[in-house]
């Protein structure tokens, strides 16, 4: 899915769903990604992970990962998985408008 | 003079002080690598201990057989790096080393620690690892006479050293039980964070065939909280279980603890670098190689080998106040043991991922890439003589550093 219509904006995707550019991002995409990942409503605690993970990727260039959202986040590893289940650090990327994270190669 | 200081004579330190011993002029520079152990482990072969293909002696070398003339090596635990005073701290006589330019060769190593569970009561009896001297060896012993069972291989964290290691371990569990003529009495499984056998998708599928055709289950995405040694079961943050009777885990991996103490490192304590040159992210005289540094590629004898070609073409621009122009693609080259005497062989980087073909003559090989062979399994076996008597010396070997497209299908 390159290019498509989200929350009133045409953004560009990659082959795995996640925003091309973290610029095109807007809370209101946020929402639309989020539902596309089965969160109907994004809480407080799900925008501070959120900001968090944006704020982090502008200082250091990529997604955090598991622990460092954790870490540095401080939001521990058991309430990420309540808040964003299965894989956290992939699906708080993807709804922040950040690339994949790297994880382990 | 001037000091050049490393700190770990593994793989990478090893490599280094070999090389730049031969470049760097010597009436000129200082040479000085520190490591806390006189022994020197060949890790890959860490991987046959458990069915008896190697012993302890396979894999072990005194250090200082590798370290070349006019290199100081001091066998001391490294306590503290003082960046700011150019300077690192040594237990051995509290002596203080500075330096001009740092290298940080300190690996990453196994945290069993870090997961509750799993270093109680049931540590090294139904609990095992692979991933060390002790580990392997007590390992070996627990198969000679294990009956069978559940057995399941679990990746704690992202990333590990050696990112196919655990792959390989199920491929030779597998052929080991056949021969011991129990495989019908085992249930293998491993259980692992990634998506699936591999991050990269070709690779992935392959790996995948292999896995489903050997009836070798895989549980992906399993995010492991903690281990009930009592019950043995594997328990998820999202509270799935899976129950085990005799488990294998590769443990969380970090950096050493120095690089932590020294506010040198990530969460993991890998050290931050530029991913094309090694340099720190924080210090213009301090370069982190090896499993020590945090690139995204993966944590191999293989990729340290490359990365060390390119540091001391780099580092002799960098000392004459040059632009480092040789850029590290994050080549890595991995040969997969997969069990009856067979192998696959795996070549990729940063941007390109395991292709198959031929390597490392275009359309000759003798080896072949993402395909199973005989020759492979014999790639892997001979890597052991290439690590002691040319890697680490520092010898040329007969491939690049950087990754080539020639003989790649895509
Ligand atoms: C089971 C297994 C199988 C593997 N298979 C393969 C394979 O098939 N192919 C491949 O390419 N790679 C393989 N690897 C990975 C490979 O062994 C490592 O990537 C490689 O050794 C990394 O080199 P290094 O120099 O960065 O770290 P290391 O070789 O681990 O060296 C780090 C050194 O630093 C020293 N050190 C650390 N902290 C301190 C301190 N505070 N004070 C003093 N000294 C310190 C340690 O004693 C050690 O000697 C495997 C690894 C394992 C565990």
């Amino acid at each position: 899915m390159p290019v498509r219509e989200i929350a009133g904006k045409t953004v560009e995707f990659d082959g795995e769903g996640f925003m091309v550019n973290p610029d095109d991002w807007t809370p209101e995409i946020a929402e639309e990604l989020a539902k596309e990942e089965g969160i109907d409503q994004l809480t407080d605690l799900h925008w501070k992970v959120i900001e968090f993970c944006r704020s982090d990727f502008q200082t250091r260039g990529e997604p955090p990962t598991l622990r460092r959202i954790t870490k540095a986040g401080g939001v521990p590893t058991k309430e990420l998985f309540a808040l964003f289940p299965k894989g956290p650090a992939k699906k708080v990327a993807r709804i922040a408008g950040l690339g994949k994270p790297q994880g382990c190669v | 003079m001037k000091k050049l200081l490393v700190l770990g004579a593994g793989t990478a330190g090893t490599m280094v002080v070999n090389k730049l011993s031969h470049v760097l002029d010597r009436d000129e520079w200082k040479i000085t690598i520190v490591d806390q152990n006189e022994t020197h482990y060949y890790q890959p072969g860490f991987l046959f201990i458990p069915f008896g293909i190697y012993g302890k002696n396979d894999v072990i070398k005194p250090k200082r057989d590798f370290i070349p003339p006019g290199v100081e090596m001091i066998v001391s635990e490294i306590e503290m790096i003082e960046p700011e005073h150019n300077r690192v701290r040594i237990a051995k006589d509290n002596r203080y080393l500075n330096y001009d330019f740092l290298v940080i060769a300190t690996g990453t190593h196994p945290r069993p620690e870090e997961t509750p569970g799993l270093t109680e009561h049931e540590w090294r009896k139904s609990i095992h690892d692979f991933y060390t001297i002790e580990g392997t060896t007590i390992l070996a012993r627990h198969l000679r006479h294990w009956p069978g069972g559940r057995m399941v291989v679990n990746i704690m964290e992202t990333p590990f050293k050696c990112p196919v290691a655990p792959l390989e371990f199920v491929f030779l569990a597998d052929w080991y039980f056949h021969t011991q003529g129990i495989r019908d009495r085992v249930d293998l499984t491993l259980v692992t964070p990634l998506p699936g056998a591999f991050t990269k998708p070709r690779a992935a599928r392959l790996l995948g065939n292999i896995l489903e055709e050997k009836n070798i289950a895989v549980i992906p995405e399993f995010f492991v909280e903690r281990v009930d040694p009592d019950q043995k079961l594997l328990v998820s943050y999202d509270e799935q279980e899976v129950p085990y009777d005799l488990l294998v885990t590769v443990p969380v991996n970090m950096g050493a603890e120095v690089i932590e103490r020294s506010g040198l490192g990530d969460e993991l304590n890998h050290v931050p670098v530029d991913k094309h040159t090694f340099l720190s992210t924080q210090f213009d005289n301090i370069f982190a190689l090896g499993d020590a540094a945090n690139l995204p590629t993966s944590k191999a004898g293989s990729v340290a080998h490359f990365a060390v070609e390119v540091f001391t073409e780099n580092f002799l621009r960098y000392i004459d106040g040059l632009e480092m122009i040789h850029a590290f693609d994050g080549h890595a080259n991995c040969y997969i043991e997969s069990g009856f005497g067979k192998g696959i062989l795996i070549d990729f980087n940063y941007d390109v991922e395991p292709l198959p073909g031929k390597y490392p003559l275009p359309g000759i090989g003798p080896f072949s890439l993402l395909q199973e062979s005989e020759l492979n399994h014999w790639g892997k076996m001979m890597f052991r003589w290439m690590y002691w008597n040319i890697l680490l010396k520092g010898k040329e070997m007969p491939i690049t550093a950087q990754m080539s497209m020639a003989g790649k299908w895509t």
